[in-house]
């Protein structure tokens, strides 16, 4: 059988071959930064430019980087840990940010996915208490970048906070911490070639964070727990990498570009969501009305195609996206999946894709006569 | 890319003889082969449950959560894996606190225990819980008798750590784990020193929660277990939150590798514990008869009859501390715990032994593990006698 195809990216990217060479060095030294010794020493000096490496990524100081176990950790830290009781969070976050706020006020999408930000304005206005706001760079399941600048723009004019997940926007588009003037920037390794386990989050200056895990005061007192020296490492060089490469954003965008071009002559009845926005150039999600996504994402796992029906978290059951729901497609989410591709990506993927759901395609429409094939 | 590799050749191995296996252990090549494949062919998403790439890592996840259950005699299903020691104690600690608060609002702990754990204790207090600090006994073992005194059935949790960082005392676990189920207060045991190093299991010993870290036993860093059981149930509120994994207990994408890594790390550990606890028992021993032979004014700190094969802790008597770790500079070895190294403060568990601080700051842990040689055993002999006794004779440095 031919290898499978991966093309589900934004679920996790495969490790960077430069990000596995740094690693596989790193895996053969002993010694805890805490510890005095050389051997100490020099994990330390590791991570240093790690920390360097993944501020250059996004414009920021070093010492603004508190690396974390990921991005969840990282949302939940800079929610639960900027001593604000008052948080505004959009409809389309992710379950870190929702899950990690259940009393936040939910701040409504538009259909084409963009926060509202009037609403967010009025929201604002309507209680003085100072806030929070997190609202996502990129969304995970449509790839819809978010007006993050407005967003910053209004929420620091009342006094609020922001915070950024941009776990699925670094290293697919330019994040640059300065213009974005968020106050707090979730990142996560393992979404752009890194290792999982591994991820940061980037404290604006002024900002104090209370930790949420208590210790050896390592990272300066805002994160404790012996460092992850190889996860660093690899966090580090894929974030180099991706910061040089960030032009294989422009090919991927051709290649996904091209996906829906050939979808939509496939079944012309197919409906792609986020195109309104700005999108990430590597995502595409897209319903065909009628045809369930976990019947494709079957269909396609069986031909040897990895892609993904909502976003991958907790028991494997595939529920409704909150995300389609908050952009008002709430009919078609059970309909929905998403494609995201990424460094390893190829035209041949993409055909590999395209030849397995017009195949199923082809087939439904035998069967059921509401999903016509085009003429 | 060039400038990469020049730095990462810089930070290169130094010429010393490594003994701090407390601090961090080395991973062990057995495993760093198991984790290889999971970073770089099979690296799906373990919660993509929808391909291919994603099964093949659930199910290596899930092997792996069966050998860390293996090596404590618990359930698969009773492990929680975590980013490390530190997260699986807060995670206990501050988990059972607050979900027990209103019925039971009292937490006892040893002021010898790891700082992660008295810092999550700290932070109760400031979330308004009692927290009881047992002082130990000069030979850093628990007071069974002063422990019965203070937990009662308004006891939630009752953290004490099953070998100290420091001076490896083994503390009396199954007595410890036997007071608290006849008391209803949960027992939670910082087993990261001890797990794969001694032989533990938690139904025998009574444990309702157990910490475990990669990094401390040949295994990878950023990954750690917690123990919690099922039957009679420990309840726990989560840390943090979001996509619900482990039980929803602790959210977030699992690093497949490194779970792997942990599990392999772990049924290594099984297999070899009983030789390699002989091995450096050994080792330790022609350490310790050695030096206490040559040198005068060598004082053990600890018990040493129940103790960590791995660990000796030594203070050295007329001694400048501050001199010391320098006159040793072909060793690696630890002044104090890692994490608290970097200040210059004498160890607070050495103080809680009773040790004058003076002596605490004179003092060295010597950490001793899978890759140490008899060879570097006979040269840390060598260099500990040459460094005390140039010391001792260049004389007391502060007579003012």
């Amino acid at each position: 059988m031919q290898q499978a195809v991966y093309l589900d990216y934004n679920a996790t990217a495969p490790l960077r071959p430069e990000a596995a060479a740094a690693m596989a060095e790193a895996h053969g030294l002993a010694g805890n930064p805490s510890s005095v010794h050389g051997f100490g020493r020099a994990v330390r000096r590791l991570i240093e430019t790690a920390r360097e490496q993944v501020a250059a990524l996004v414009g920021a100081d070093p010492a603004q980087i508190v690396f974390t176990s990921g991005g969840t950790e990282s949302n939940n830290l800079a929610l639960g840990g900027c001593g604000r009781k008052r948080l505004l969070v959009s409809a389309g976050e992710h379950d870190s940010v929702l899950r990690a706020a259940p009393n936040a006020e939910i701040l409504p999408l538009h259909a084409d996915g963009r926060v509202d930000l009037a609403a967010l304005e009025e929201m604002l206005a309507a209680d003085p208490r100072p806030a929070l706001v997190s609202v996502m760079l990129a969304n995970n399941e449509t790839g819809v970048i978010q007006p993050l600048a407005e967003v910053v723009a209004l929420a620091h004019a009342q006094g609020a906070l922001v915070h950024c997940d941009a776990v699925q926007a670094a290293g697919k588009i330019a994040v640059a911490m300065p213009h974005l003037a968020a106050d707090l920037l979730s990142l996560s390794a393992h979404k752009l070639g890194g290792p999982t386990g591994v991820g940061a989050l980037v404290i604006g200056d002024g900002v104090d964070l209370r930790p949420l895990l208590q210790g050896g005061g390592q990272e300066r007192g805002r994160r404790a727990g012996t460092e992850n020296i190889p996860g660093i490492v690899g966090f580090g060089a894929a974030a180099a990498v991706a910061r040089e490469v960030l032009d294989e954003s422009a090919r991927l965008g051709a290649l996904r570009d091209a996906m829906e071009r050939r979808l939509g002559e496939i079944a012309p009845g197919v409906i792609f969501f986020g195109t309104e926005a700005p999108r990430l150039p590597n995502t595409s999600c897209f319903a065909l009305p009628g045809l369930p996504a976990e019947t494709q994402v079957m269909a396609l796992d069986l031909a040897g195609v990895a892609v993904s029906a909502g976003s991958a978290c907790s028991s494997g059951k595939v529920r409704p996206s909150h995300v389609l729901r908050a952009m008002a497609a709430e009919d078609m989410a059970a309909c929905a999946i998403r494609v995201s591709l990424g460094w390893a990506s190829e035209t041949s993927h993409l055909e590999r894709f395209l030849d397995a759901w017009s195949a199923l395609y082809s087939r439904r429409a035998q069967v059921a006569p509401a999903v016509t094939p085009a003429a | 890319m060039t400038k990469q590799r020049d730095r990462r050749q810089s930070a290169k191995a130094p010429k010393q003889i490594y003994l701090d296996y407390q601090a961090t252990t080395p991973t062990d090549p057995r495993v760093v082969e198991a984790m290889t494949p999971f970073f770089v062919e099979h690296f799906g998403n373990p919660h993509s449950v929808q391909h291919g790439f994603g099964s093949y890592a659930i199910a290596a996840v899930e092997r792996a959560r069966a050998q860390v259950a293996e090596l404590i005699g618990a359930e698969a299903r009773e492990i929680v894996f975590t980013s490390g020691a530190t997260e699986s104690n807060n995670l206990a600690i501050k988990g059972a606190a607050r979900f027990h608060k209103a019925r039971r609002p009292h937490l006892v702990t040893l002021a010898t225990e790891h700082k992660c754990v008295l810092e999550s204790c700290r932070r109760m207090e400031r979330e308004g819980l009692e927290v009881t600090y047992l002082p130990v006994r000069d030979n850093g073992l628990v007071d069974m008798a002063r422990l019965a005194e203070v937990v009662t059935e308004r006891t939630a949790l009752v953290s004490i750590m099953a070998v100290n960082n420091e001076i490896g005392v083994i503390q009396p676990i199954a007595e410890i784990g036997a007071l608290c189920r006849e008391r209803g207060a949960y027992f939670h045991t910082d087993a990261a020193q001890a797990a794969g190093k001694i032989p533990l299991d938690v139904q025998a010993m009574s444990i309702d929660l157990l910490s475990i870290s990669g990094h401390k036993l040949y295994g990878p860093m950023g990954i750690g277990a917690l123990y919690v059981r099922r039957r009679p149930r420990v309840r726990l509120e989560p840390l943090f939150d979001g996509g619900g994994q482990e039980r929803g207990l602790r959210s977030g994408t699992l690093p497949a590798p490194l779970c792997v890594g942990l599990g392999k790390a772990c049924e290594i550990a099984r297999e070899e514990m009983a030789a390699e606890a002989a091995r450096l028992t050994r080792l330790r021993e022609r350490l310790r008869e050695a030096l206490v032979s040559r040198l005068p004014g060598v004082r053990i700190n600890g018990a040493l009859r129940a103790r960590l094969p791995g660990n000796l802790n030594l203070s050295f008597e007329d001694v400048d501390g501050e001199d010391l770790i320098d006159a040793m500079s072909g060793l690696a070895v630890s002044s104090g715990s890692a994490c608290t190294s970097a200040s210059v403060e004498p160890s607070y568990v050495l103080r809680a032994l009773g040790l004058p601080a003076e002596l605490a700051a004179a003092s060295v842990r010597v950490g001793i593990g899978r890759f140490t040689t008899d060879a570097e055993i006979e040269a840390a002999i060598e260099q500990i006698t040459a460094a005390v006794s140039r010391l001792r004779a260049a004389g007391p440095r502060a007579a003012e």
